[in-house]
C-alpha cells in the first residue's frame, strides 16, 4: 500500500481528440498567417511603389 | 509544444482552449480596443491590412504578457477563489507549456509588429511586455501595495503603441491617453480589491485594502478619480481634441467622480453587498470604452 493518489485511467479517445483539435487549430492559424503575411507584403509594395 | 497532464508512460496534450484562456481574453478586448482607438485617432491614413496586423501584434503581445503572468502567479492564483479555476492552478496545463507558449507568443508578436509596422512601435510593444512581466508581475505585485499604481503603466501602453504604429512618432494626445489609463487603473482595481479583499488577504497579496486598510483605500480611490477626471478632460482645453470628446469626458468623468464619492465616503457594514464598489468597477470599464470611442469619433467627425 502507498499514499500516492490514484491516477485516473488514461483516456486514449481524449488524447486523440485533443491532438486532432490542436492540429486543426494549428493548421488554420498557419493558413491565416500565410494569408496575412502575403497581404502585408502586397500592402508594403503598394506603399513603397 | 510541450505536453501537459503527465500520466505515467503517456501524457495528454494541452487543450487549445486552455492555451487561449492563458492569454486573458477579457483583458485583451480592452487592450485591442484602446490600441485601435490610438491607431484610428492618429493623423494620416493607415493601410487597413497594416493597421489590422499592428493591432493583432498588440493583441498577441498582451496575450503573451497574460500567459507569462499566469505562469508566474500559478501558486498565488490557486489560493484565490476568483482565479483558482484558471488552467494552471486547476492542473489542466503544465507550467512548462505555459512558459513556452508565453515566450513564443511574445517573440512572434514583436516579429509581426516589426514586419507590419515600424521599429518604434516594436520597441514600445517589447517595453510593455517586459514592464508587465518583470516590473509589475515579478517585482512590484508581491512587494508593494503601490503595485497597481506603477503597474498601471503596462496597461496604458496600447493606445500609445497604436498611435506610434500609425505615425512612427509620439505626440501629446497619445501620451495623454496613456496618462488617462494610468490614472484610471488604481480606482478601477481598488474598487475590485475592496469586494474581493478576503481573496487577496488569503493569497497574501499586498493589495491596498489588505495592507493600508479599507478607509485609506477608499480615500485613495476618490483622490485618483479626481486627478483622472482632470486628465480625461484636459485634452479638450489644451486643444488636442474637440467638443465632442470634451463634453463626453466631462459627463462621464462627473459620473465616475460621483460613484467614487459614494465609495470613498462609506464604510463596510456587516453583511455588506458592496454594491457601490461593484457599480464603480462596472462603470469604470464602460467609462474607458466610451471615452476612447469618443476620441476616435471626435477625430473623424469633429463638432
Amino acid at each position: 500500500m502507498t499514499d500516492e493518489p490514484d491516477q485516473p485511467p488514461f483516456d486514449e479517445a481524449e488524447y486523440r481528440r485533443r491532438q486532432r483539435s490542436r492540429a486543426n487549430m494549428m493548421a488554420w492559424m498557419l493558413g491565416a498567417l500565410a494569408i496575412l503575411f502575403f497581404f502585408i507584403t502586397i500592402a508594403k509594395m503598394q506603399i513603397f511603389a | 509544444m510541450a505536453q501537459s497532464l503527465t500520466h505515467d508512460a503517456m501524457t495528454l496534450p494541452a487543450d487549445w482552449r486552455d492555451l487561449f484562456a492563458l492569454t486573458k481574453p477579457r483583458v485583451m478586448s480592452l487592450v485591442v480596443f484602446t490600441a485601435l482607438c490610438g491607431l484610428l485617432a492618429a493623423p494620416g491614413d493607415v493601410h487597413p491590412v497594416l493597421g489590422f496586423a499592428s493591432i493583432l501584434a498588440i493583441a498577441l503581445g498582451a496575450g503573451a504578457s497574460g500567459a507569462l503572468n499566469q505562469w508566474y502567479e500559478a501558486g498565488l492564483d490557486a489560493k484565490m477563489k476568483r482565479t483558482a479555476g484558471r488552467p494552471l492552478p486547476a492542473g489542466r496545463l503544465d507550467p512548462q507549456t505555459a512558459l513556452q507558449f508565453g515566450i513564443g507568443l511574445a517573440a512572434f508578436s514583436l516579429f509581426l509588429m516589426l514586419f507590419a509596422s515600424n521599429w518604434q512601435a516594436t520597441l514600445l510593444l517589447a517595453a510593455s511586455i517586459l514592464f508587465y512581466v518583470f516590473i509589475y508581475t515579478m517585482w512590484l505585485k508581491p512587494r508593494t501595495p503601490q503595485n497597481i499604481v506603477i503597474g498601471g503603466a503596462a496597461g496604458a501602453f496600447p493606445p500609445l503603441i497604436g498611435w506610434v504604429a500609425a505615425t512612427g512618432s509620439i505626440a501629446p494626445l497619445p501620451v495623454m491617453l496613456f496618462l488617462l489609463i494610468f490614472l484610471w487603473t488604481p480606482p478601477h482595481f481598488w474598487a475590485l480589491a475592496l469586494f474581493v479583499r478576503s481573496d487577496y488577504a488569503a493569497a497574501g497579496s499586498p493589495m491596498m485594502p489588505v495592507v493600508a486598510g479599507e478607509t485609506s483605500t477608499r480615500r485613495q480611490i476618490l483622490f485618483y478619480a479626481l486627478i483622472m477626471a482632470a486628465a480625461a478632460i484636459a485634452p479638450w482645453p489644451l486643444g488636442y481634441t474637440g467638443a465632442l470628446y470634451g463634453w463626453t469626458a466631462i459627463l462621464l468623468s462627473a459620473i465616475f467622480v460621483i460613484l467614487s464619492v459614494q465609495v470613498g465616503t462609506r464604510t463596510t457594514r456587516e453583511g455588506d453587498l458592496m454594491q457601490p464598489e461593484k457599480r464603480l468597477f462596472a462603470f469604470s470599464i464602460a467609462y474607458l470604452f466610451i471615452l476612447f470611442g469618443a476620441v476616435v469619433a471626435d477625430h473623424w467627425w469633429p463638432l
